[in-house]
């Protein structure tokens, strides 16, 4: 694994048992991530966003089974570096080395995420407390001051004795972010964030992300289905499409010259602001059923661009340039010359331009 | 909490008196009197009966009612169990055991039933979950006096461990059967309601984060989930006493024990009406106070519940 790597996903295929079959939710994914680094991953429900960040954590539900892969992650335990396999490790060594103390999670909810009947104060104590990071009580509430304070939360005393239902959505957003950061996580898994809050609150926990993460230096993985709620937090972007990464690149890359008509359709079902273009493109059809997963590449029976060779053979990563790579034929260099479509490119054209000024 | 707790008692002061008038507009309905015997003539029927003011109408005879209750907690004397004796005296001295094994076999019962609970919950699909559910549903099923019928022939007949009916000298140990005969029935509505909560808290989004935290399983299910699937298991302490307290009259019969219980199922064989008023009002005084104590322990519990009632 390269020095500034902290994670790095190789290979790694997922299903789970079901009554009527097999069902292939990660179907061969590899990416990486670099220290301090934001990834976001992209797409839509079911493509298996999720369950990449469960199999990080080792929380796989008992029916599901790793098929191939591995999961590395640099593990900095008393200033001493090792690699671990994530994907390979006991369940006691997750709990005791990894969950909670090196790798965090924020999930989408806050509304349910917290324990109704433990006073917030005790909820963000815990992990501390559990890893033995704190030698006293005393040093722990001193911490969880500290760590209210960092989220943005006031009056901390106050709210370290109240409960959940006292506090509303974005505030309680907060106090999970303030869980994950508990421990000082080197990684921080953020599962949709603000799907579950209004659009204003939305902004502020993104802002408040960003900043942690100037902070503390934290990476990060930011899971959403929405390629505009990341445009201004990531680094780099993955597009995934049915267990698949067919997309991955700097986020410039993704954002103003992407390759994959998936992330043509993405991109250009996407709202603007300015209410001229009447035109909402969506991409028809519903995503594919992985107990049995089509032949060739699964978007093709969706798009409008598929070529005879979507339907037969799976495509390989087109490397576009050193840091954004493409899974689709139409990359290949006999494959016809395709061009976005003109909704989107005049949109991107308005976007670049509104960023030159 | 405070006016919250004053208000429940000042309600609970109030169905308690409701439930004195009920009582004797029922007891006009039972057959009979309570001076059954044939060597009876009609004229010594009707002269005891003058005896004890049962030949007055029927409005004087509530207001003589209702005022010694009120006035001096005097249920009136036995007509028929001990006659002339004062029923406080009969009942109060008999009241000590039946609570005591109502009580324990809820402790038991609930104690049971949160450790079968939690077994199975935490251990879903396997042959524990299996077991524990076995157990349960044949908990539920087969009424208490079986159960007292089979404790006493296998642990008092069989293997003598235990005396087959009350024994006054030794009332603790005598408890014992007993006691595990009424608590089958609570274990096993326990063990089936604890199961169901804990299962879905457990699949719950604020486990997944505790759990994410990197918490310890044993720490998950005690700390987190068991404490909020209790919220829902203490609803069903209030109705688990009426089964207590229905299934005691059988169940102080099979072991001859000398409580409320067995008293009640004499009174209304014999026509006590006193006897029965008393008990009744007993009855549904402890059924209305094991309410009320569930009700302040929810907020215990619940800090929901505790703020929005607290004021």
């Amino acid at each position: 694994m390269e020095e500034n790597r902290i994670l790095e996903v190789k290979n790694l295929q997922l299903s789970f048992q079901l009554d009527v079959g097999t069902n292939h939710v990660i179907r061969d994914i590899s990416f990486h991530l670099n220290r301090g680094e934001t990834l976001a991953i992209v797409g839509e429900s079911g493509s298996g966003k999720s369950v990449t960040t469960k199999a990080i954590l080792g929380l796989i539900d008992d029916n599901g089974a790793v098929e191939e892969g591995s999961i590395l992650f640099r593990l900095n335990k008393n200033g001493k570096e090792e690699i671990v396999d994530l994907l390979h490790s006991t369940k006691s060594f997750m709990q005791k080395n990894i969950r909670g103390s090196k790798i965090a999670i924020i999930f989408q909810d806050p509304m349910t995420s917290l324990d109704p009947t433990m006073t917030i104060g005790n909820q963000i104590m815990e992990s501390m407390l559990e890893h033995k990071l704190v030698k006293s009580k005393k040093e722990a509430l001193e911490r969880t001051r500290n760590l209210l304070d960092l989220v943005g939360i006031d009056h901390p005393d106050k709210r370290m004795k109240q409960y959940p239902h006292q506090l509303s959505g974005g505030m309680r957003q907060r106090i999970v972010i303030a869980i994950a950061l508990a421990c000082e996580p080197d990684l921080l898994i953020a599962d949709e964030p603000t799907t579950a809050l209004d659009v204003t609150i939305q902004s502020q926990i993104l802002e408040l992300i960003k900043d942690i993460q100037k902070k503390t230096g934290v990476a990060i993985i930011f899971i959403t289905h929405d390629l505009g709620v990341v445009a201004n937090v990531a680094d780099r972007v993955a597009v995934m499409y049915a267990g698949k990464i067919v997309e991955e690149g700097l986020a410039s890359e993704v954002y103003y010259d992407p390759r994959h008509p998936y992330t043509w359709g993405l991109l250009s079902s996407i709202p603007s602001l300015d209410g001229k273009e009447e035109e909402i493109l969506s991409i028809p059809g519903s995503p594919p059923n992985l107990i049995h997963p089509p032949k060739g590449d699964a978007f093709a029976y969706r798009s409008s661009y598929a070529l005879a060779i979507d339907f037969e053979e799976v495509p390989p990563m087109f490397k576009v340039s050193e840091t954004h790579f493409v899974a689709s034929w139409l990359l290949h260099p006999d494959a016809p010359k395709v061009e976005m479509p003109d909704v989107l490119k005049k949109r991107l054209n308005q976007y670049s331009h509104s960023k030159e000024v | 909490m405070f006016k919250y707790i004053t208000r429940r008692m000042f309600w609970s002061i109030v169905t308690l008196f409701t439930i004195l008038i009920l009582l004797f507009l029922l007891l006009q309905f039972l057959p009979g009197t309570p001076f059954n015997d044939e060597k009876l003539s009609e004229a010594s029927k009707a002269l005891l009966n003058a005896k004890y003011g049962l030949d007055q109408p029927f409005f004087s005879r509530f207001g003589i009612y209702m005022k010694n209750i009120l006035t001096e907690f005097d249920f009136g004397i036995s007509l028929s169990i001990q006659r002339n004796w004062m029923v406080k005296n009969i009942v109060l001295p008999r009241l000590g055991i039946s609570v005591r094994i109502g009580l324990q076999a809820l402790a038991l019962g609930t104690f049971m039933g949160i450790i079968l609970g939690v077994l199975s919950a935490s251990k879903k699909n396997t042959w524990v979950d299996t077991l524990a559910t076995l157990i349960a549903i044949v908990g539920v099923s087969i009424p208490s006096y079986v159960f007292a019928l089979l404790l006493s022939y296998v642990f008092g007949f069989k293997i003598p461990i235990f005396s087959i009916i009350f024994n006054f000298n030794d009332p603790i140990k005598s408890s014992i059967l007993p006691t595990i005969a009424l608590s089958m029935f609570v274990m096993a509505q326990v063990t089936r309601f604890l199961r169901t909560e804990l299962i879905e808290v457990l699949g719950s989004d604020y486990i997944r984060l505790v759990e994410a935290k990197g918490v310890s399983k044993f720490k998950v299910i005690y700390r987190h989930g068991l404490r909020n699937a209790l919220i829902s298991v203490i609803t069903i302490l209030g109705p688990l006493t009426v089964t207590l307290l229905t299934g005691s009259l059988v169940v102080e019969k099979v072991y001859a024990v000398p409580g409320i219980g067995s008293l009640l199922v004499n009174g209304i064989l014999t026509n006590d009406y006193n006897v029965i008023v008393m008990i009744a009002f007993v009855y549904s005084a402890l059924y209305i106070t094991m309410n009320l104590f569930v009700d302040i322990l929810y907020g215990i519990i619940d800090p929901r519940i505790r703020v929005a009632k607290g004021a």
